[in-house]
């Protein structure tokens, strides 16, 4: 069951939590809303579920308007960021609830429901706690058995709104990936709200990048976290450094800092923006770039060594990031307070005119530089 | 030997919790509360009891069965059974319209609640009996329907619902309010009729404080006097409450007649507030999971 959102408007009062929002959501994908909070996305989230009526604009699913449908006729699982179970009921009977309200004509019998509750609970992997209340359960258990519950009318659509927000760090990671292999088994439509990118990135097939009511952008993970097409992408996506400046005779220069950009017009402003894996550390400046940094802090935890570098004789707003492998780190050795240099291999350049970025390769610039001589 | 000391130290200190509250005081407050119910409360307790005591026991089942004082306790029941169930489906749904709604007025409407305790008893009596007197504003409309309030046993229940319906409107406001909204639109979202949201997920939440709020009316109406003796009509066998029989006790000077029934009304409302609290305490026990 596709989903197609036109034009949707909601005001909450003066505040506009979405303007004029437009979307596609492919049938059978596991779709996130990300964005950082008053962005809309949740508003987006229960106009769709029907929980929240818009101003303006029309919900479509598989083609069928169904803008004038009440919730309880959507057929959809709705899973609440603090689970919403009912604790007066057991888990078995939470899980039944659905079933239990379904009008007499549609209704399984008693035994048929057992059955179904049963096999949801294996679906979940806590058959033994079926005869638990809610209060007795871990936030992880709570929130597998809110899944159950939204799953157990086999609706068209599963709509989740940050359904790990409540979790501990460790246990959000296991649901993650759980919810990822459940989804790739039923390939239900679903969508979920989260305003942590890295989750998305993970978890999702499609990612909806919103920002002040409207759609930033929409594309897959790893196209968007490659390609951001907006400044605001890119700084809610990761981190990135930025060297914000004036462009004089083919260079971008701030202070005692430069890179040269080789085709673009000058005397204007614009910001080169790097992903820190696009930067690597040199003793020296490079031939293309200066750009100065002294090391503030060196953190070794994780995969690769993560070193946090504060501009020297030149401003950046946020501390400037750059990874090395381990082996890198133990031969090059550096400490903090040296004053080292950023060489930039892959930049992302936004000029004042502009609001998508022009992508600059300084490889392959040196490349053809090399053989033409 | 030392482990047993170092364990009886341990114990010591978390016994007099000195060393681990962050305010000082406890020994003071509890000493300064537990002389403060003993005066108050205890005291004029034993008092009855002392008073009773002097009774011999035939005595006592002689003065607490006189065939006036049952039929007392009849009426009491009844009406007081009355009060609070009609006390449970109104303070419910004014309790529901003041946290569901936003109206204008809905403020005062909210402090008028109160009132009830705010006002004299015999006050409200006599507001309430020259209202459903036969000529009263109320009174002459039923009359003409045929229904006599004023000076009957409907007379009491009317007294005693108006001065305990805040018991049940105040336990159930708050647990009203903090009801959370997601609960509802899950079981809508799964598809139940509002009908079956309210019965299968509200009102479970709901029924502990309705009920503890119902059992407080229920109480309070049994020992209701000055609001009820304005308007029942005091005709003996037929609308006369047991405190009144009391207050009939003590104006023949026989004290320990009227303690022995004022003892009666006294364990049953214990009873009653003690059976609440422990049915209550379990059925919470289960919903906090301890």
């Amino acid at each position: 069951m596709s989903i197609t959102i036109q034009n949707i408007n909601k005001n909450f009062g003066k505040f506009q939590a979405l303007n004029d929002v437009s979307l596609d959501i492919p049938e059978g994908k596991l779709t996130a809303l990300l964005g950082p909070s008053g962005s809309g996305k949740t508003t987006l989230l229960r106009i769709i579920a029907g929980l929240e009526s818009s101003d303006a604009g029309k919900i479509l699913f598989s083609g069928e308007d169904v803008s004038d449908l009440h919730v309880r006729d959507r057929n959809i699982g709705f899973v609440f960021q603090h689970y919403a179970l009912f604790r007066h009921l057991t888990v078995a009977q939470n899980i039944a609830f659905g079933l239990e309200s379904l009008p007499r004509k549609e209704r399984p019998s008693k035994q048929e429901i057992a059955q179904r509750v049963e096999k949801l609970l294996e679906m979940i992997q806590l058959p033994q706690l079926a005869d638990r209340y809610p209060s007795q359960l871990s936030g992880g258990q709570k929130q597998r058995v809110a899944l159950a519950r939204a799953l157990a009318t086999q609706p068209r659509i599963l709509l989740l709104d940050e359904p790990f927000g409540a979790l501990d760090a460790k246990v959000r990671k296991d649901l993650r990936r759980w919810l990822r292999a459940l989804h790739d088994e039923y390939h239900f439509t679903s969508i979920f709200v989260t305003h942590d990118q890295e989750e998305a990135l993970e978890l999702s097939d499609q990612v909806v990048v919103m920002s002040q009511g409207k759609v930033e952008q929409v594309n897959s993970p790893a196209q968007l976290y490659a390609r951001p097409d907006s400044r605001f992408v890119f700084d809610f996506l990761g981190h990135v450094n930025v060297l914000s400046g004036v462009v004089k005779s083919q260079k971008l220069v701030q202070g005692d800092a430069w890179v040269s950009l080789p085709g673009t017009k000058g005397d204007q402003e614009a910001q080169l923006y790097l992903r820190p894996h696009e930067v690597q550390l040199s003793r020296d400046p490079s031939t293309h770039a200066r750009l100065p940094l002294r090391i503030q802090s060196i953190s070794l935890i994780g995969s690769e060594v993560r070193l946090e570098l504060t501009p020297e004789g030149w401003e950046s707003q946020e501390l400037w990031e750059t990874g090395m492998s381990h082996a890198e780190f133990a031969q090059q050795n550096p400490t903090r307070g040296e004053l080292w240099y950023a060489v930039p291999n892959v930049g992302h350049l936004f000029e004042a005119d502009s609001h998508q970025p022009r992508s600059v390769d300084w490889d392959f610039q040196n490349a053809a530089n090399a053989s033409s001589m | 030997m030392s482990a047993s000391a170092q364990t009886s130290v341990a114990s010591v200190r978390r016994f007099s919790g000195r060393s681990k509250r962050v305010l000082p005081g406890f020994g003071l407050s509890l000493g300064i509360s537990l002389f403060f119910v003993s005066l108050v409360l205890l005291l004029p307790l034993t008092g009855l009891v002392v008073e009773t005591s002097g009774m011999t026991w035939d005595q006592f089942v002689f003065t607490i069965t006189d065939p006036r004082v049952i039929e007392s306790y009849k009426v009491t029941a009844w009406t007081a059974l009355a009060a609070s169930l009609f006390n449970g489906v109104f303070g419910l749904l004014l309790a529901w319209v003041l946290v569901r709604y936003e109206f204008p007025g809905k403020r005062l409407i909210d402090a008028v609640v109160d009132l009830p305790f705010a006002l004299p008893t015999a006050v409200a009596g006599i507001t309430l009996a020259t209202l459903f007197a036969q000529n009263g504003w109320y009174g002459q409309w039923l009359d003409k329907l045929g229904i006599e309030v004023a000076f009957t046993p409907i007379g009491i229940v009317v007294a005693m619902a108006f001065t305990s319906i805040p018991f049940v409107v105040r336990t159930v406001q708050p647990v009203l309010e903090e009801l959370s909204p997601a609960d509802e639109e899950a079981a809508v979202s799964m598809g139940a009729s509002d009908g079956r949201v309210f019965r299968k997920v509200i009102f479970p939440s709901l029924w502990p404080a309705l009920v503890t709020g119902v059992a407080l009316s229920f109480t309070r109406s049994l020992g209701e006097f000055g609001a009820i003796i304005f308007i029942a009509g005091n005709t003996p066998y037929v609308s006369e409450v047991t405190s009144l029989m009391i207050f009939i006790r003590l104006q023949e000077y026989d004290y320990a007649a009227a303690s022995a029934i004022a003892s009666m009304v006294l364990l049953v409302s214990l009873i009653l507030l003690f059976a609440i609290n422990l049915w209550q305490s379990r059925y919470l026990r289960r919903l906090e999971g301890r």
